[in-house]
């Protein structure tokens, strides 16, 4: 059973499974960064969907500028493609913790949700770090049962970036 | 200490190699600190855009020193260390914002916008005990101040008398590339802070490095976007010291295309949505990629509507952040605004082709500590600091830097 976005179901108290089905959304895309398997990773987005990861610092002054930033899943197959087979960097995986799921509202069709992540990276040498860490700012769309971002926003509490990012987040 | 520096040596007469050591060596970076970036060089600061309005101020770094910038009451722009001249705490804690004057936290010390110590909390004392020392001199306990220019919206800084105008400094040949970029005023667009695990240096050798462009940054060759057959070249100052490397869109890109090897030219790859790289011609010219650097710690950069200015900023002998101001004009329509969103996705910390350079800096430094009297060799394109045309295949402009920082460190 599929309940539809309403204001209805986002209340507290009715949207109980609408929150578990975002929850798994949330940690089918988190799992499917983290075992590489990133031609995948454009799939959880609307065919038009649009990614951008950027900084608190420019996000919290009104500044546009994304350091990655996807409008429709043309661009992020390139991005994949690119890391796949012109980007030189060195070997390392991700782990991303997700909490505080926050369903933002529901109105029109679009479930707005946030969450709290951290992203644990570990290179090839055994060096781990918290990567990064902040919060998404989602709206989501139901297309034929499923659940697609149909914008997800990725604001690092950092504005700093060790060294490269190239595996989205 | 300084004995041990005293058996450090440059190659004479050879711009060609360089010790691994000067990349490892925290008594070389020290004197880095003394000799450049408080020595005859020009830094850059800020550009006008960020403080448009009296009293907008913000933080950032010559080297080691944290320094504020700030549109002084006479609408000039005033910079100074951000110290107070009593205890030495920083005055500014927070990286931008707007101020009448400046009043140190620690003690209530307050700094007019030229950086004039205007008053001292208590300078009578309580109830007539305490107070300042009779002799002490209010005019002489002012901030650090720099001596500051501005050219076409960029503000730079220098701590010496011994640096002339910054026009001078870069010469007029170089100049030409800041008056073909900035022609409007400037908007920003966004900002990136970049950690690089090595020292500044490689950064700034990465820069001025032609040579590579094509051969680490594989992602124009595998999609087939550009090709190093463009026309173009190295310019470097007369100096040295300072350098541009540019391509544009010539029909001989077309005659010679697919004649040169390059790794990775995998015909195959399409890009699925080809439309950041599309460019609109905004500066009156072809020119498609222009890279220019002023030493020490400049880089402008305009890589099709991609506009920026990226800051080196030296973190200790193996560590450096990198800036990068994202620009745009103040004129950009929604559409423009737009592309200059998507073509950013080439550059920056997760830049399609600039990313490597976050990296390939480490792998230098972590090589370098193995042996820090081998040497770097740097043979390409002859030994001298001659630009060329056509052919971006040189380090001219890398060993022009090495005699920037010889002239600067006295080697």
């Amino acid at each position: 059973m599929s309940l539809q976005p309403t204001d209805e179901a986002t209340r507290l108290d009715g949207g109980a499974l609408l929150r578990l089905r975002i929850e798994a959304l949330y940690a089918e895309y988190a799992q499917t960064i983290d075992d590489d398997r990133l031609e995948d990773w454009p799939g959880f987005f609307a065919e038009d969907g649009k990614y951008r990861v950027t900084t608190r610092e420019n996000h919290d002054s009104g500044l546009t500028l994304a350091m990655m930033y996807c409008d429709g899943r043309g661009m992020m197959r390139d991005r994949v493609s690119a890391l796949r087979q012109a980007n030189i960097y060195e070997p390392h995986v991700y782990c991303h913790l997700t909490s505080s799921v926050r369903l933002v509202d529901g109105a029109s069709g679009v479930i707005r949700a946030q969450a709290n992540f951290a992203v644990i990276r570990t290179m090839q040498e055994g060096d781990q770090s918290i990567f990064a860490c902040g919060r998404t700012y989602d709206r989501i769309v139901e297309t034929d049962g499923r659940l697609f971002f149909k914008e997800r926003l990725v604001v690092l509490d950092s504005r700093q970036v060790d060294t490269l990012l190239v595996i989205p987040i | 200490m300084e004995g041990n520096l005293s058996s450090f040596a440059m190659p004479a007469g050879d711009l060609s190699h360089v010790p691994f050591r000067v990349y490892t060596d925290a008594e070389l970076y020290a004197r880095e600190q003394e000799r450049i970036f408080r020595g005859p060089t020009w830094n850059f600061l800020a550009l006008e855009c960020e403080i448009p309005k009296v009293g907008d101020y913000k933080t950032t770094y010559v080297g080691d020193a944290p320094v504020i910038v700030v549109r002084g009451d006479d609408g000039r722009i005033n910079a100074m260390v951000n110290r107070c001249a009593h205890k030495g705490s920083l005055i500014c804690y927070k990286r931008a914002g707007n101020v009448r004057e400046f009043n140190c936290v620690y003690h209530n010390w307050t700094y007019d916008l030229s950086g004039k110590l205007t008053g001292v909390a208590f300078r009578r004392g309580v109830a007539g005990k305490g107070g300042l020392a009779a002799d002490f001199d209010q005019e002489s306990h002012g901030l650090e101040r720099l001596r500051v220019d501005t050219y076409r919206g960029l503000v730079f800084g220098t701590f010496s008398d011994a640096t002339p105008p910054f026009l001078d400094y870069i010469g007029s040949e170089l100049s030409a590339n800041i008056d073909r970029v900035f022609i409007k005023p400037l908007r920003v667009v966004g900002y990136h802070c970049q950690a690089l695990p090595n020292n500044w240096k490689l950064y700034a050798e990465n820069n001025r490095d032609s040579y590579h462009a094509s051969l680490l940054h594989v992602f124009h060759n595998t999609f087939g976007v550009v090709r190093t057959s463009m026309g173009g070249g190295v310019k470097i100052s007369q100096s040295g010291w300072h350098h541009l490397s540019f391509t544009q869109r010539e029909p001989v890109a077309d005659r010679d295309a697919g004649r040169e090897k390059v790794r990775s030219l995998k015909e195959q790859y399409r890009l699925a949505d080809p439309s950041m790289m599309e460019h609109k011609l905004e500066l009156g010219d072809q020119v498609t990629n222009a890279i220019q650097t002023v030493f020490p710690s400049l880089v402008v950069q305009q890589i099709l509507n991609a506009l920026a200015v990226r800051q080196i900023q030296p973190k200790g002998v193996d560590r450096t952040e990198l800036v990068w101001t994202i620009l745009g004009f103040a004129d950009d329509d929604a559409e423009m605004a737009e592309l200059r969103l998507k073509v950013n996705n080439l550059v920056g910390p997760a830049g399609l082709i600039s990313m490597e350079d976050g990296c390939v800096g480490g792998f230098v430094q972590r090589a370098a500590k193995a042996d820090p009297t081998a040497t770097v060799v740097m043979p390409m394109g002859g030994r001298g600091i001659t630009g060329s045309e056509g052919s971006r295949v040189t380090e001219a402009a890398v060993r022009g830097f090495w005699k920037g920082w010889r002239e600067c460190m006295g080697y």
